[in-house]
């Protein structure tokens, strides 16, 4: 009898999944795929970065030139990321709290900096503002300096980061509906407190969620940067850029120190959004049922 | 105070949500908006909140343009359907943040402002949660905190969509009743949308029948029962028995034979028959004005169910009607039916 | 203010004409005036110019290394990432939380960072590049280096795509399959993998137009010998800098109609995804 029993167990179960083999030579094969193509090239930045001991890694870190870097690469992302925190938030009130016509055209025109390879994202902007460019040389002789300076920098990676915290918002605020906002105005509130007292509390994971990763990609931008940046040394190189030119001057300690930082600042990032990510599924749970 | 809606339509699209709707609701009136789903009667409701606007038409408020105003400037409490309570506030902040968003002009001060609240959280008898959240609370005491946040303004009117609709059946039983004491208690001009008939009679003073954008009847609870002023009212309130004659020549024809009733001034031509079931009168064969063949009898309590097939030229029609008990009925039996009670409405109403 | 909406009825909320107005200013500004000058600039050359550079044989062999080497990796990230996912949410192993999370160092990884870290890994003494030498495999500087890269950046999209599908498949539909008598083979074949191919089918597209437009990590293992080993971005960067920026521009415009293409076809195919979505 309980053979029996234990025999349609086991019937039941191998319907229900894979061969014992098979699953084995399927979790091999994945765990064999990402150690190679994944934790193989992260284990070996910090290898490299520390490959000369603790002190040339600290070294290289104290270089004024890797500071110079640090400080543009935080400069850009701070620029960046409030300018598309403001937008995100106005984009996606307008495109969740009311209906209109091209709706869908508007989300994917947002969307649109996805779609566009870095290098072109720096490459417009070349075109608007180069020497050659249609703005160029008003502002060469109004003594305006965009392209190869902070200005140049921090708009292609506004460009490139631009969908992040709309797109973080709109499936959320949609989610939530407009029924909280509309029994705020009924109960008096002017459309500055709704948002301030109802909207952003009910979104704020939300918001830092694409504002984290917003951060994430403006600091480790390269293709972009790359074609506005110029390349100055000590002035207009971001923290990916610096490593690309230590990098490619077989400064190897150096390049994968900095290299490190970008790399600690991805698994922050991932550990954070981990986080994030069961806060948000919380906050999506209606309050009706 | 009174609210006076005229003439209100509202489209969406090439669809017509309110087609020309007029109503008055006198101060301190408990009022039902009742009608089938997509019948207008929320669209009604959000137009006199001001969440909504409609394409033509006005609403007062004792005699004042509404319309000119926001939902915020029209002192209108609203308890939304699903509550819509603030879910990252605890309860006792929803209830008071109709008092915190105030002009600082007019605000009221902190203590000012938790005493009120407590003494709403009193009135709907859930001061014991004040410091619980949304997702916390059953759905019963959710809708009554949402009651609670819509009276902390003082509201002038108070309007309720389907205030019960979310609730199971014991839970909304006992919170019609006290919905009816507490507007004893408050008197505040109150309107509630339900699409619950039992609902709609039990608790109004006043019910407001909608059936496609249109207002159909206007009256007291008894008013729309017993008295339906149109087909519609006549099938959607009560249970009835319909029968599709003829009018000619002050004469009711069934199937082309003519029944023994008065059509009172309803004009020739096809038209509905309406009997409540319990205004079948049953007698012996031959008596009455219909015959039919019993094919089903349920007996509970006062009275005995029963399924009458009537005989007709095309084949038979089933109407169910209700019996006193005294004279049990047993299938088969061949019976003659007199409507007591009855209404004649044109067909094509 | 009363904000009216396209329909012509006032709406409740307020701030429509507010944040509208803002949010396709903004969106002009940055996305839309720039990327309309790429064209505007497109147009300056005329159809023959055009032709003569995108036919070039340098264009021409840049931009089939982009779209060949990336199809070629999106094929094997769609493979990989079947059993990727498959194993994350249907296995139970050591480590399978860690392992799911690791998918998504790709995104997150600067690119630049991928790349140097991919091209010492696969270097001639690097950890991988040393035994695949041996065996005389070489990976760094070469097409294969540009594929090794691709199908780096675009492991998560496939996984990342499906994974919430196949976690929301009803398992009655495979045991209502198996109690028809449907072996194991057609359960998967017949019943799971139809469901999950909508999602398949974004995620490899969202992979290749990844590695289409993709950069940072692939210059560095490329190796970036013209007609061989030069990819499509790196091509536009060069004639950049040696000022030629029709060049440039031609070659942009054709990158961005292709992306816009599979957007085009990827909006398409969630459409018909959500048609048919499995009733849960």
């Amino acid at each position: 009898m309980t053979k029996d029993l234990s025999q349609s167990f086991t019937a039941r179960d191998d319907l229900r999944t894979e061969p014992r083999a098979m699953r084995y030579v399927l979790i091999a094969l994945a765990i064999a795929f990402l150690t190679i193509f994944v934790v193989l090239p992260l284990a070996l930045v910090f290898a490299q970065a520390f490959s000369r001991g603790v002190g040339a890694y600290i070294a290289a870190l104290g270089d004024p030139e890797a500071w110079s870097a640090i400080r543009l690469t935080l400069s850009v992302a701070a620029i960046s990321v409030s300018l598309n925190l403001a937008f995100g938030l106005v984009a996606a009130w307008a495109v969740t709290k009311f209906e209109f016509r091209g709706k869908t055209l508007l989300i994917s025109l947002i969307d649109l900096p996805f779609s566009v390879s870095p290098v072109i994202s720096g490459l417009v902007f070349v075109l608007l503002f180069g020497a050659q460019g249609y703005f160029g040389p008003w502002l060469r002789d109004h003594g305006f300096q965009v392209l190869f300076a902070l200005p140049g920098i921090a708009l292609a990676t506004t460009f490139v980061t631009f969908p992040f915290v709309a797109r973080a918002l709109i499936p959320l605020m949609q989610e939530q509906g407009t029924q909280e906002e509309e029994a705020a105005l009924s109960l008096g509130a002017s459309g500055f407190q709704t948002f301030f007292r109802v909207t952003l509390p009910n979104i704020k994971w939300g918001v830092l969620y694409g504002v984290l990763l917003c951060n994430a990609r403006a600091m480790g931008e390269f293709g972009a940067v790359s074609v506005v940046s110029g390349h100055i040394r000590g002035e207009t190189n971001t923290m990916p850029l610096l490593v690309e030119i230590l990098y490619n001057e077989y400064q190897f300690v150096a390049a994968f120190a900095i290299a490190s930082l970008l790399a600690m600042l991805a698994l922050v990032t991932l550990v954070v959004k981990t986080y994030l990510e069961r806060n948000l599924d919380e906050g999506l749970r209606p309050s009706g049922d | 105070m009174a609210i006076e809606v005229q003439n209100i339509v509202k489209k969406f699209g090439a669809f017509a949500a309110l087609d020309g709707v007029d109503l008055k609701v006198a101060d301190g009136e408990l009022v039902a908006l009742l009608g089938p789903s997509g019948s207008g009667k929320t669209t009604l409701l959000r137009i006199i909140a001001g969440l909504d606007w409609p394409d033509s038409g006005s609403v007062k408020f004792d005699g004042e343009d509404a319309l000119s105003r926001g939902a915020g400037e029209r002192h209108v409490g609203f308890v939304f359907q699903h509550y819509a309570l603030f879910r990252h506030m605890t309860v006792f902040e929803n209830v008071a943040f109709g008092l915190r968003v105030q002009p600082r002009a007019i605000r009221k001060d902190e203590a000012t402002i938790r005493a009120r609240v407590k003494e709403l959280l009193d009135l709907v008898q859930l001061d014991w949660l004040a410091t619980r959240y949304p997702s916390q609370l059953s759905g019963g005491q959710r809708q009554r905190i949402a009651l609670a946040r819509a009276l902390a303004i003082e509201p002038r009117i108070l309007l309720l969509d389907e205030p019960f609709g979310a609730l199971d059946a014991k839970v909304r039983k006992e919170l019609r009743k006290w919905l009816r004491s507490l507007h004893e208690e408050i008197h505040v001009t109150s309107i509630f949308v339900t699409h619950d008939q039992e609902e709609a009679l039990e608790v109004a003073n006043r019910v407001v029948v909608m059936d496609k954008g249109k207002i159909e009847q206007i009256g007291t609870p008894g008013d729309v029962y017993d008295n339906p002023a149109t087909a519609f009212v006549h099938s959607f309130i009560g249970e009835s028995i319909m029968l599709p004659v003829d009018v000619r020549d002050g004469r009711v024809e069934l199937d082309g034979r003519a029944l023994d009733i008065d059509p009172g001034d309803v004009a020739s031509g096809a038209s509905k028959l309406f009997v409540r079931r319990h205004d079948m009168q049953v007698g012996p064969a031959g008596s009455g004005t219909l015959q039919g063949t019993v094919k089903h009898v349920r007996s509970f309590g006062p009275i005995q169910r029963a399924d009458i097939a009537l005989a007709a030229q095309h084949g038979d029609t089933l109407v169910e009607i209700d019996a006193p008990r005294d004279n049990p009925l047993s299938p088969g039996d061949v019976i003659g039916l007199k409507p007591r009670r009855f209404r004649i409405f044109a067909a094509e109403a | 203010m009363s904000a009216t909406t396209a329909a012509g009825r006032r709406s409740t909320l307020p701030g429509f004409g507010l944040t509208m107005g803002l949010t396709l200013a903004w969106l002009s500004l940055i996305v839309l005036i720039p990327l309309a000058g790429l064209f505007l600039k497109t147009f300056e050359l005329s159809l023959e110019q055009f032709w003569t550079i995108i036919t070039s044989r340098r264009t021409l062999n840049a931009l089939k290394t982009s779209f060949g080497l990336a199809l070629l990796a999106a094929v094997v990230n769609l493979v990989m990432g079947m059993v990727i996912v498959w194993t994350l949410v249907r296995y139970r192993f050591p480590g399978r939380r860690v392992f799911d999370a690791i998918v998504d160092i790709p995104f997150a990884l600067p690119t630049a960072v991928a790349g140097v870290a991919l091209t010492s890994l696969f270097a001639q003494k690097g950890w991988l590049g040393a035994p695949l030498a041996e065996l005389g495999i070489k990976v760094a500087f070469t097409p294969v280096g540009i594929f090794v890269a691709m199908v780096f950046i675009g492991i998560p999209f496939v996984v990342r795509t499906v994974q919430p599908v196949l976690i929301d498949l009803d398992v009655e539909i495979e045991e209502a399959a198996a109690s028809l008598g449907a072996g194991r083979w057609n359960i998967v074949y017949r019943v799971i993998l139809p469901s999950l191919i909508p999602a398949m089918l974004t995620g490899f597209a969202l992979a290749f137009a990844r590695a289409v437009g993709e950069y940072g990590s692939v210059i560095f293992i490329a190796g970036n010998l013209p007609n061989i080993s030069e990819i499509a971005p790196l091509l536009i960067v060069i004639r950049l800098s040696e000022f030629r920026y029709a060049d440039a521009t031609a070659i942009a415009v054709v990158m961005l109609l292709a992306s816009f293409a599979i957007i085009f076809i990827i909006n398409r195919l969630q459409r018909w995804a959500q048609t048919r979505a499995p009733a849960s």
